[in-house]
């Protein structure tokens, strides 16, 4: 080991109670920002789950369309438009709207419809751990998922309940198919779904367009657009992307998660800075040897860089076991804290960085120190 | 090298300002040879350590020009100087000023380290000059596990390591008892003679003067004439448990 990094260490586990605090100001920041990142990204995939579920080259909606729960209003003439347009080669209606749902009980708890075309593959329920989709055809048959059974008071194929003073029974439970807004997804098909939110037999929310083999994409949105102006078409990437800006920064969410991870990295920053600077100013006179002995400043620069980067890496392995245990204590959650390869090698880049930024004051403090008191102590 | 080590002439060193001003050093001119040990002894205040300061480049001059291993400090910055103490001087500090937390070879390695020498040739170097001093069974000590004696003896080991042509030495027995300051004199004459080291102690002890070549009184800051001094015969070489 190079004596620079033995001396960082050595000075860093001299101090114990003081490598304590400065583990734990970086544990504190990195699990802070790990959380705030993962709950970032879960936010980003649970806000687009439905959208990225879907099997389909185009989504079209009305004009302006912030999200899969927000309103959209198309008409079925426009669904004929669609199919009609060069390079379709397949239309998929979608009905969506929020409606009331009865419990057993009689108590009443809001939910998200989506009433899906049947005899057209694009969209379907997933993780069905119970039920075959030819059964949810039947006018009253739903699909809901076992993690909201509580709430709809229902756990059970064959269980009955109401929406808009209609009578459900659940043909098909999923399990895992959670909504961010905690607002459960209940599957249906689309002239059922039309009933219970009140649309228009002859509206729908979106249509979903399966394109032609070698169709150019850019051509048929073009043609699409200019046959129904009030609509407009996005692909998938897209359309999940425009719901993550608006839920995350229409909403102000994400300036939050946002806000949480710059605190993190502030304070993380701040408690490593001040213990690093008071274990320099502890060992200043060693620092002043150094120097005495002909050590070049970046040599006393490398012993503080060697400290801070000892501490990142400490630091960054427990705080890398706490946020696993948060991951895995969010995992079935309605907003999981998610975290990927590429996030944990970014928070282990961030934790370096910040500890040795957090070392430029303690650097600051030998920069000048004076090698003549070595001879006056 | 034929002409002296370490050279200073005419230096002159002011410090504080406005009315705190005091003259430290008032035209000193002073050289010292290879091989040659010499004490520099005056009472507190007379610029002892000033003057030291100056010779180890840590203190620039106020006047008069200083020159070490034939290379003028006029002009040069902290990083030049710093670049000529490694290249040149070997410190021996009063209190030691080891590293606690390193070893006794680690903190002799610590002075090749700072010289960019590192891997198994500094280690052995290193082994070398623990050797030299008698405390090569001491290597993987702690300095807490020293005596004094041998402290200050690891101290001299890390002054040496990086081959200097000139040791400066504060007080290097002050805080020793009379056995080990004599076995820390002992050994810095050797080095002197053996190695033609330039060696200058700075000291008030009266017993380290069969030790030196020449005695350099200074007073007021200024030198005092000259004396020299009955050179005592180099020491055994220490058993490694004298300290």
């Amino acid at each position: 080991m190079p004596l620079v990094v033995t001396l960082a260490l050595r000075n860093l586990l001299h101090d114990r109670l003081r490598l304590a605090a400065t583990l734990v100001g970086i544990v504190f920041s990195i699990v802070l920002v790990t959380v705030q990142m993962g709950l970032y990204l879960g936010f980003g995939r649970m806000v687009t789950v439905v959208i990225d579920r879907a099997e389909t080259d185009l989504w079209v909606m009305t004009k302006g369309g912030t999200s899969f729960e927000g309103p959209t209003v198309l008409d079925m003439k426009d669904r004929d438009a669609a199919l009609a347009t060069e390079g379709v080669e397949r239309v998929t209606q979608v009905v969506t709207g929020f409606a009331d749902w009865r419990l057993p009980s009689g108590a009443l708890t809001p939910v998200m419809i989506v009433g899906l075309d049947l005899n057209n593959p694009g969209l379907r329920p997933w993780n069905v751990v119970e039920g075959r989709i030819e059964q949810l055809m039947v006018t009253g048959a739903v699909a809901v998922d076992l993690a909201y059974a509580d709430r709809l008071g229902v756990s059970k194929i064959g269980e009955k309940a109401e929406i808009r003073q209609r009578a459900v029974n659940v043909a098909m439970l999923t399990n895992g198919i959670r909504s961010f807004t905690t607002t459960p997804y209940v599957f249906m098909e689309a002239d059922f779904a039309r009933i219970v939110t009140g649309l228009p037999p002859n509206k729908t929310s979106y249509l979903l367009l399966r394109l032609k083999p070698g169709a150019d994409l850019e051509a048929v949105r073009a043609a699409l657009v200019a046959k129904i102006p009030q609509a407009e078409a996005l692909t998938t990437a897209q359309f999940a992307e425009r719901s993550r800006n608006f839920w995350l920064f229409g909403t102000g969410a994400g300036a939050a998660l946002f806000a949480g991870m710059l605190l993190g990295v502030v304070v993380g920053t701040v408690i490593v800075a001040q213990t690093l600077y008071a274990s320099t100013k502890e060992h200043i006179n060693e620092f002043a040897t150094l120097r005495a002995i002909g050590s070049s400043r970046s040599y006393m620069y490398r012993v503080i860089v060697c400290q801070a980067a000892v501490s990142a890496v400490i630091g960054f392995a427990l705080a890398a076991l706490i946020a696993y245990g948060v991951v895995w204590a969010t995992e079935g959650s309605a907003l999981p804290i998610v975290i990927t390869p590429g996030i944990v090698v970014a928070l282990f880049v961030l934790t370096v960085l910040m500890c040795i930024a957090a070392g430029i004051a303690a650097i600051l403090r030998v920069m000048h120190v004076d090698p003549a008191t070595a001879f006056t102590r | 090298m034929t002409g002296p080590v370490i050279q200073a002439k005419g230096v002159v060193k002011t410090l504080g300002s406005g009315a705190g001003t005091v003259q430290a050093l008032r035209g000193v001119d002073l050289a010292l040879g290879a091989g040659e040990l010499a004490l520099l002894m005056g009472p507190s205040g007379s610029g002892k350590t000033t003057l030291l300061s100056i010779l180890g480049c840590m203190l620039k001059p106020s006047a008069g020009a200083v020159t070490v291993g034939g290379q003028a400090t006029d002009g040069l910055g902290p990083e030049e100087l710093a670049r000529l103490r490694r290249a040149h001087i070997g410190f021996v500090f009063q209190s030691y000023h080891l590293f606690p937390t390193l070893t006794a070879v680690e903190n002799v390695r610590l002075a090749l380290d700072v010289r960019g020498q590192a891997g198994r040739a500094a280690r052995a170097k290193a082994r070398a000059a623990l050797a030299e001093v008698g405390l090569a069974h001491k290597e993987r000590s702690f300095p807490r596990n020293l005596s004094g004696g041998e402290q200050q003896r690891v101290a001299i080991a890390r002054a040496i390591v990086g081959d200097p042509s000139v040791i400066l030495a504060d007080e290097p027995t002050a805080a020793l008892d009379g056995e080990n300051g004599q076995a820390v004199m002992t050994i810095l004459a050797r080095l002197a003679k053996t190695q033609r080291r330039g060696v200058l102690v700075v000291t008030h002890d009266t017993r380290l003067l069969p030790f030196a070549d020449r005695i350099i009184h200074i007073e007021d800051g200024r030198i005092q004439p000259e004396q020299r001094a009955p050179r005592a015969p180099a020491g055994p070489a220490l058993s490694a448990n004298s300290a």
